[in-house]
């Protein structure tokens, strides 16, 4: 991990970091890195991965309509709508 | 009326000896005169409370009593709660006003609850010392210049100064348990599945759990009968039938075999160690059966959850991009603009750090390395927990490295605070019920002990707890900040 890559990830992620900064954030990242790498010292080649803890199976609820549409409820928490629609910058010219 | 437990409680409001509307004025006086010196709230919800606590009041003089009715309890504010502000203990929903209610806040105000108001956290639940909260830090009850833990600290520290009989929380790596043990109160983290996740505010979906935080274990198995259950509304909760959580804990398990992991007493505080071992020999006299188990890559759960927590946390967190709802920034040109900006502003540092770690580990040429190994490690930590409950049918064991720290005290090095959570992270990785309740004191602050259960044992868990504290006094033990 060097500068770049903070750069690189924090464009990713969507979030500023001021450039006084980005040595803090690698220092920081760097050690979480090393403890995070301590899981190398299991040789894991023939386990499964496990992603849930229950094994379960996703599963589809029926295609029914169960809710309402609360669009007018949900934009009250944004000023920035008009007519049922979010406003943002402009995308294209 | 505030050293009364929930099930006391329950009776005396039934009995008609004391009114929901008194008990309600009374628990919000006790906030206002004393959380000014724990910050233990983040919302007051008074008028809704009294108003909430007149028509339980009216409901129980008609005769209809609805099994909690008219109890006051306190929300961490991660669970949406429609029409009261929901923060998480962030900037980013400073302002946030939920549409609707978590599946926890429902079931809970169908039972007859009354919600007194919002608790601090840790940003997101991200911490464990309830430091990170852009509403200040929480202090711990038993000594104002220390942490309570997190991340749902708020919750653990009104239980333990007795500003509220109970209160709920969620657990990602320990975010119940830690902070249970350091302000001594009991708090459960059940299976995961057991409890709905629907508006909970998400950190690491496959890891979060909602749970409870009472003072008895008792308490513990009634709030966890009426929060368990399937849910539509989360594919991941369970079809499993909800036993009745009270009248099981009653029941006395004979022949029970108790496992203690070697690891986690390699090298514990001398002190820890100690109130430790004097806890098994209480519950030896008492027939428990002990056996030393090893779960030797327990200690690689904190390095497995450092990966696989952020990286679904910086997946979950993209939605708080400032255009729908949440921290929105001003003056923008462009959408990179309004995503960077509102993002910037609006996450706190450990979030921050969280979701870049989480980015990193996601992105091309990383995935095998990081998210794909932690992925494996948890199998093989999970394998573990599964090879021991073949011969053990509990797991017992300190909740903490150590009683509460200093505020401040850990606060530059993220790693010293992650290793707070070692001895509760695999549970979380494994999926497993476990609770921690108070054994003890180091230097008079509070020490937990945990009991770790297999899938869905929650029953086996609050029955040992239970008979644990008919025999010992540690859950009567209050913070003088509490008064008398």
């Amino acid at each position: 991990m060097n500068k770049e890559t903070i750069i690189k990830i924090s464009d990713l992620a969507k979030i500023d970091i001021k450039d006084s900064q980005i040595d803090d954030v690698l220092i920081s990242l760097e050690k979480i890195l090393n403890l995070v790498d301590e899981m190398n010292s299991v040789d894991t080649d023939s386990v499964t991965p496990m992603s849930h803890p229950l094994n379960l199976k996703q599963e589809l609820r029926k295609d029914m309509v169960t809710a309402s549409n609360e669009r007018e409820l949900f934009q009250k928490n944004n000023k920035y709508t008009d007519n049922g629609y979010y406003k943002v910058p402009k995308i294209i010219d | 009326m505030h050293n009364k437990t929930v099930s006391e409680l329950k009776k005396d409001l039934k009995d008609k000896k004391i009114s929901s509307l008194e008990l309600t004025n009374h628990f919000i006086d006790r906030i206002k005169s004393i959380d000014p010196q724990l910050n233990s709230f983040v919302s007051l919800t008074e008028e809704y409370a009294i108003m909430q606590a007149k028509k339980i009041d009216s409901e129980i003089a008609k005769g209809s009593f609805r099994p909690l009715a008219g109890i006051p309890l306190a929300q961490k504010d991660i669970f949406c709660t429609k029409g009261i502000r929901t923060t998480c203990g962030s900037k980013m929903l400073e302002n946030f006003i939920s549409p609707y209610d978590a599946t926890v806040v429902e079931k809970l105000n169908d039972a007859g609850m009354i919600i007194i108001g919002k608790t601090n956290m840790d940003e997101f639940a991200m911490g464990s010392s309830n430091e990170t909260s852009y509403f200040g830090d929480v202090k711990n009850p038993w000594n104002t210049d220390y942490v309570p833990g997190g991340s749902s600290g708020g919750s653990a520290a009104s239980v333990s100064a007795r500003l509220i009989p109970c209160s709920t929380g969620t657990d990602t790596g320990g975010s119940i348990r830690q902070p249970a043990s350091l302000t001594g109160v009991c708090g459960i983290k059940p299976t995961y599945g057991r409890v709905s996740r629907y508006g909970m505010i998400a950190f690491a979906s496959s890891l979060d759990q909602a749970g409870v935080f009472t003072r008895t274990a008792e308490d513990c198995a009634i709030l966890l009968t009426h929060i368990s259950g399937y849910d539509p509304k989360d594919s991941t909760s369970s079809k499993k039938d909800t036993p009745d959580y009270e009248q099981e804990c009653k029941r006395k398990f004979t022949n029970m075999t108790i496992g203690i992991p070697i690891e986690f007493l390699d090298g514990l505080d001398n002190k820890v160690r100690e109130v430790f071992d004097e806890n098994i020999k209480v519950l030896e006299k008492n027939g428990c059966k002990f056996k030393k188990i090893s779960l030797k890559s327990s200690r690689l759960g904190v390095s497995a959850y450092q990966v696989v927590a952020p990286a679904e946390c910086s997946s979950n967190l993209s939605r708080f991009d400032g255009v729908r709802f949440g921290h929105r920034a001003e003056n923008v040109k462009s959408i990179d603009e309004l995503y960077k900006k509102s993002r910037s502003e609006g996450f706190g540092q450990e979030v921050k750090r969280r979701i870049l770690i989480g980015t990193y580990a996601l992105s091309a040429g990383y995935y095998d390395a990081y998210y794909l190994k932690a992925q494996k490690i948890r199998k093989v930590i999970s394998n573990e927990f599964a090879q021991a409950f073949k011969e053990v049918d509990l797991i017992l064991g300190p909740t903490a490295p150590d009683c509460a720290f200093k505020i401040g005290e850990k606060t530059n090095d993220p790693i010293a605070m992650y290793l707070s959570d070692v001895f509760t992270v695999s549970t979380n990785l494994a999926g497993l019920p476990a609770m921690s309740l108070p054994m003890g004191f180091k230097d008079n602050l509070p020490l937990g002990l945990q009991i770790i259960g297999n899938h869905f044992d929650e029953t086996k868990i609050l029955s040992l707890a239970h008979h644990y504290q008919q025999i010992t006094d540690w859950h009567t033990k209050k913070p003088k900040i509490s008064g008398d």
